[in-house]
């Protein structure tokens, strides 16, 4: 079943200068229960399509539908189906984590009680529990990304976003972070859709990778398809697929906003 | 629903105002320097209207620390930005509305609140005031702060750093102070002046305010005060709101 279909999706930003084509026309689709790697070169347009599809910005073109919720006529539902962590997190280093995910409970609208459970319930599933007295700022780099992905979870959302969720930390985090997106997805069967600059991290963890540049898709497939397809053989290197996808040694320098 | 997120947003923030007890105190600093080596400088001049000249320049220290105060209260959203709390809060299904609404009330209690210590020091100073006019001008600051923060954040969700908001805010900041009357009644000045000074709306907040301070409630300056206090509120939170439910950055 399609949990995510977007047809033309697209945002150019106005500049001072000329309109940026951040995103030119994204189609694809994300099953159920799939994990999805989302590859890109800088500025590429990967955080630009998911801050369209979690509702963040609006599109100037084409549409989308996140969980059977139109983005242009229903952003409530999406926002009701959907968690997303930004590649900056999204805590105050100087709140308790307590606070933080008790809050993040009431902004979807939990009583105080069930919201003070679900805190309770969600450090308990993502290893927090020793850490609910301490401030934010206080957490590890693999710690902060834990509570990050648990303020996501909060109202168990269908869809997880998750925009490098690995940057910046060391092998054994990124090794537990892999362990806990397979386990949402088994136990849960949450649809997880991330980006990622590491292609072995896509290897290992996306059942299917689409590959965009300079704003619109240009190859999607498993792993393995996409090694045959571009890398010429099984055996190729993920980073030699997505070199000959792209066209270039080294990603340029970015061409559009990459945070906007 | 408008009403628990605006709550929740407030809570959040008021929390956030206590644990930095020593700001709270610090905005205090620039208009009680005013009240005690400007304040006396004024006490036998002819000032124009009734009263002292205390109850002149009050208002004016009150609406003063209110425009500073309120003008920078963007700094901490393009904080918020880079660290991702502004999206975060943003994706979930909190209203809009709610998420300016508990910022700017936060706003207004913290300034009010300082508004509260600025005047039991000018009672110290010599200020004597009505009650009631006393309480009319806190409400004045009150509504000055929420139009006042809600432009501010919404300008500083437009940029993308500290260093493009400064200066713009310190544009705006300036010739409001100065052009309002704020210090001095507008009337002492040349016509030029006076009349420049009508196109700015302070100007009717501090003239009502010092009508107030003096214990006249019934007059036409208070008419325009009230009127351009709430007209300019309900426009700045409109726009406010506009920001946080579009923006793109």
């Amino acid at each position: 079943m399609t949990v995510i279909s977007t047809a033309g999706l697209a945002r150019t930003f106005q500049t001072k200068r000329d309109p940026v084509e951040a995103v030119r026309g994204i189609d694809l689709t994300v099953r159920e229960g799939e994990i999805l790697g989302f590859l890109g070169p800088n500025g590429a347009g990967k955080t630009t399509t998911l801050r369209m599809l979690t509702t963040l910005l609006a599109p100037t073109g084409g549409t989308a539908t996140v969980a059977g919720h139109d983005l242009a006529t229903d952003p409530a539902g999406v926002r009701r189906a959907c968690g997303y962590v930004a590649q900056s997190g999204g805590v105050d280093p100087q709140i308790g984590v307590r606070e933080e995910l008790v809050t993040q409970g009431r902004l979807y609208r939990l009583a105080k009680t069930q919201a003070r459970d679900r805190a309770e319930e969600l450090a308990r599933d993502l290893g927090l529990t020793e850490l609910l007295d301490r401030r934010c700022g206080e957490l590890s780099g693999g710690q902060r990304r834990r509570l990050d992905i648990a303020m996501a979870l909060t109202h168990r959302p269908k869809v997880l976003f998750l925009d490098e969720p690995t940057t910046g930390l060391d092998p054994g985090s990124r090794a537990d972070l892999w362990d806990l997106i397979r386990r949402l997805r088994a136990e849960h069967g949450t649809t997880v859709f991330l980006t990622t600059h590491y292609l072995d991290e896509a290897d290992a963890l996306a059942d299917r990778l689409v590959i965009v540049d300079r704003g619109v898709v240009v190859a999607e497939g498993t792993p393995t398809a996409l090694k045959l397809q571009y890398g010429g053989s099984i055996d190729a290197t993920l980073q030699d697929t997505f070199l000959t996808i792209t066209g270039r040694s080294a990603p340029e320098a970015d061409a559009a906003p990459v945070a906007v | 629903m408008l009403l628990h997120d605006t709550a929740l947003i407030y809570g959040r923030y008021l929390r956030q105002s206590l644990r930095s007890r020593f700001a709270l105190l610090f905005g205090v600093l620039m208009p009680l320097l005013y009240l005690l080596f400007f304040g006396p400088l004024l006490t036998d001049l002819p000032l124009g209207g009734q009263g002292s000249s205390w109850q002149v320049l009050v208002p004016g220290l009150l609406l003063q620390l209110g425009l500073f105060g309120a003008l920078f209260a963007g700094f901490m959203i393009i904080l918020e930005k880079g660290s991702g709390i502004v999206d975060r809060m943003r994706v979930t299904p909190v209203s809009r509305l709610g998420l300016l609404l508990g910022r700017v009330l936060r706003d207004a209690t913290v300034f009010v609140f300082q508004a509260v210590l600025l005047v039991l020091a000018a009672l110290v100073m010599g200020l004597r005031a009505p009650l009631v006019g006393i309480l009319i001008g806190f409400a004045f600051v009150g509504l000055l702060t929420i139009s006042l923060a809600s432009l501010s954040y919404a300008v500083a969700m437009k940029v993308r750093t500290p260093q493009e908001f400064g200066p713009l805010i310190n544009a705006v900041s300036m010739p409001s102070m100065l052009l309002s009357g704020l210090m001095l009644p507008m009337t002492l000045g040349p016509a030029w002046l006076d009349v420049l000074s009508h196109f700015m709306p302070f100007r009717y907040l501090v003239d009502a305010m010092r009508d107030a301070y003096v214990g006249e409630y019934a007059t036409a300056h208070m008419a325009y005060g009230v009127l351009v206090a709430l007209g300019f509120s309900a426009l700045a939170v409109t726009v406010g709101t506009r920001v946080f439910r579009t923006a793109g950055a």
